[in-house]
């Protein structure tokens, strides 16, 4: 009786007892973060919608570029330019991961690609370390990192600045996939590559570009969430965090991303700050699932996603 | 060579690069088998209390000559932090060496657990320094474990007698809050009985906030401490979790000085991405920080020929690599209390447990090691394997570690009956009969 109180009343109470200042704070700081977890799962759709696959690779890519930059600037290479060497070798990557694997594998069963990007994460985690190491590595890009206060509600100065590049970056993107002739083919190639090609869609040329932006989505996402906890091998892992904003706005969809995100951000914030208690916390990873799948009863192809329909 | 072989030559070359120091084994010598993590999420970790263990036993190799004559040889194997690995570790090397394995720091709780069971099989001391299992400091039930010199238990009670100082006396801690945020694993729940049972006899109010794995996105942890407003926060932490922790605390301007990690919460790589911000932060330690003991001059001189830049690539004095040196101190004065008794030869693991429950570290022996100030005298018998050894505080001046306390001796009568209870429940629960600690030699 008492946890059913603790879970069905008690919350309500709280946030009544919250409204408008620390409740308003929970919603905008779970904004802000949802902002971060599109910018990853960006870098998925990008990818999916190009080719169909999965990147399981896109994590990897947020751990090598942020290792690429930072290793960049402690050789002494100003921020600025390491963030340009930087994106040439993001560039440079896609490139290779063309060259060396996605060209072999033309028409290939999805599993196929998917479990070669499976590879790629191996070779990319192994790769930076080996080449720019395993220590946590302080990233400054001189963004300042102090509290600010906004009508009672504490944000953080550096996690505001990140959500509005990201937003910027985001809309940027959105609008050259959805309104440029790239971001027509790109959804041809998404289709049926074969039926792509037959038109004269140059399908390397658009995997080489498809890559190197989700490279450069990598690179920023791998500053912002590297500025935040220093950069090191756990960046990859928050490729996790983008799965739950997958599903819920659709594998091909930018903006199902972005909605998605923000929608798992003000969701798992509040149910960890308000339900959390009633069950000993920590429910936030998985709550992000669970909110996820109950749209997948509504919506099964995400809240952006294409229903697919074959006929037979 | 086609491109598809290079791409797959290029893949195996990166899988296969990370080194594997190796020290090339010999009849005659003792073999200390080294369970390490230097690559995956926490390498950073894992790497200095490495090159720490390395160091000091070149160091014994090369001074000394080995322990009492017998040179020392070592085969690290890379577990990821990763229990599965750690396992396979444990299995390929238990075997190797003159006389086998003589002891084994498994360096993961997880692993510790899966290995507890087997070492009593394969006849191999484990010891978990400072993490693992704390109900192994009953040697009665667990005679093949050992968590020398202190436990999580014991530091949840020097926590409280800690800050209860700082407050003007444990009585004064009577209406106050203190937050533990933890790593949601059996690791980070370990204090929660211990900090429960002495709220109740101190008054203070427990909250609880789980942080899970990896911990990377904390802010709902901290949007609850704003709610909260603890007058103390303890930290049970590990890995991205601690550096992302320490900048949310910044970030709602909690104040650092009230702000005090576990010992696996309190090392270089923990602070610095905080820069600036992790500046007053407080970790708990059971050894000395910096370089500036005996031991590290010894070391710089015999191992870098001085070099100090080339000793602090290899972390030379910071928290993990000092907490190697110290894990050494233990494994091998365990090997020389057990060569005492059955002379100066390797030793197989059923002689160096003998070592392990007979060892007594006085600060006479300690400061001929090269220790004195650096840790505290410590005794392990048959029945206590952890000996509630002393804690410290340090803190964090925003460019290094500085000691900034007294040594606090646990609530070892609290920890002692709530280790014995616990270590009741796994003897009945693994039909284990409680050694007579009477009759051991």
């Amino acid at each position: 009786m008492e946890f059913l109180e603790s879970v069905t009343i008690t919350p309500f109470v709280m946030i009544a007892q919250d409204f408008p200042v620390f409740f308003g704070e929970v919603v905008f700081n779970g904004l802000l973060t949802g902002v971060l977890y599109s910018l990853v799962a960006l870098g998925f759709v990008l990818i999916f919608k190009a080719s169909g696959v999965f990147n399981f690779a896109q994590g990897a890519m947020v751990l090598f570029a942020a290792l690429t930059l930072v290793g960049l600037m402690e050789l002494g290479l100003p921020v600025w330019l390491a963030f340009i060497v930087t994106m040439a070798a993001m560039v440079a990557l896609a490139y290779l991961v063309e060259l060396l694997v996605l060209r072999h594998l033309i028409n290939q069963p999805d599993i196929i690609l998917f479990m070669s990007t499976i590879g790629l994460t191996f070779f990319l985690e192994g790769f930076g370390e080996t080449l720019w190491g395993s220590n946590v590595k302080k990233l400054d890009i001189g963004i300042p990192d102090v509290p600010v206060d906004v009508a009672g509600m504490l944000f953080n100065s550096f996690d505001l600045i990140a959500a509005i590049a990201c937003a910027l970056l985001v809309t940027g993107l959105a609008f050259f996939f959805q309104y440029t002739p790239t971001g027509r083919a790109l959804r041809a190639v998404a289709d049926d590559h074969q039926a792509a090609l037959s038109v004269g869609i140059p399908l390397k040329k658009i995997w080489i570009i498809v890559w190197s932006v989700a490279g450069i989505v990598a690179l920023v996402a791998g500053i912002v969430w590297g500025a935040k906890s220093g950069v090191q091998f756990s960046l990859s892992l928050i490729a996790l965090k983008a799965l739950p904003v997958l599903i819920l706005g659709g594998f091909t969809s930018v903006p199902g991303a972005i909605v998605g995100g923000l929608i798992i951000g003000v969701g798992e914030k509040i149910a960890e700050v308000y339900w959390g208690p009633a069950v000993g916390g920590a429910i936030e990873n998985w709550f992000a699932y669970v909110l996820a799948l109950a749209f997948l009863f509504v919506r099964p192809q995400g809240l952006f996603g294409e229903r697919i329909i074959e006929r037979v | 060579m086609n491109l598809k072989k290079l791409g797959l030559v290029l893949t195996a070359a990166a899988v296969g690069l990370p080194a594997v120091p190796v020290t090339a084994m010999a009849a005659g010598e003792v073999f200390i088998p080294l369970l390490v993590y230097r690559t995956g999420p926490y390498a950073p970790n894992g790497i200095p209390t490495a090159n720490g263990i390395h160091d000091y036993i070149k160091l014994l190799n090369a001074r000394d000559g080995g322990i009492n004559g017998v040179k020392i040889v070592s085969e690290e194997c890379e577990t990821k932090y990763n229990t599965k690995l750690g396992v396979e570790c444990y299995e390929k090397l238990k075997k190797k060496g003159a006389a086998g394995a003589a002891i084994i720091n498994p360096y993961s709780t997880g692993i510790t657990y899966q290995l507890i069971p087997k070492a009593s099989v394969d006849k191999v001391p484990v010891h978990s320094m400072g993490y693992g299992r704390t109900a192994a400091g009953d040697g009665r039930v667990f005679k093949w474990a050992f968590t020398a010199p202190t436990s999580y238990w014991s530091q949840a009670t020097a926590f409280i007698k800690y800050v209860g100082e700082q407050e003007g006396g444990l009585d004064k801690l009577k209406g106050k809050k203190i937050t533990l945020i933890y790593h949601n694993s059996a690791y980070g729940k370990e204090p929660i009985p211990t900090l429960k049972v002495l709220s109740e006899k101190h008054g203070y109010n427990l909250n609880l906030l789980a942080v899970d794995h990896p911990g990377q996105e904390q802010k709902s942890t901290w949007l609850q401490v704003r709610r909260q407003k603890p007058d103390y926060i303890f930290m049970w932490g590990w890995g991205v979790m601690n550096q992302v922790a320490i900048k949310e605390a910044a970030a709602i301007k909690y104040p650092m000085d009230r702000f005090i990690g576990v010992w696996w919460s309190g090392s270089e790589s923990d602070v610095r991405p905080a820069g600036e911000a992790a500046k007053g932060y407080k970790a708990a330690t059971f050894h000395g920080v910096g370089s500036g003991y005996d031991v590290h001059q010894q070391i710089l001189k015999t191992i870098y020929n001085g070099d100090v830049e080339a000793a602090k690539k290899n972390n030379w004095g910071e928290v993990l690599y000092n907490r190697g040196l110290v894990n050494m101190v233990y494994n091998t004065e365990a090997i020389r209390t057990a060569m005492g008794k059955y002379g100066n030869k390797p030793m197989t693991g059923e002689q160096v447990r003998w070592g392990m429950e007979n060892l007594n570290l006085t600060q006479d022996k300690l400061t001929k090691l090269g220790f004195k100030d650096f840790m505290q005298a410590h005794r392990i018998t048959c029945e206590d394997h952890e000996g509630g050894g002393p804690v410290i505080f340090q803190q964090w001046d925003g460019k290094q570690w500085k000691l900034v306390s007294k040594w606090y001796t646990p609530m070892y009568d609290i920890v002692r009956g709530l280790v014995e209870a616990e270590a009741a429940k796994y003897a009945k629960e693994n039909n284990i009969t409680p050694r007579d600690c009477s009759k051991e030699g």
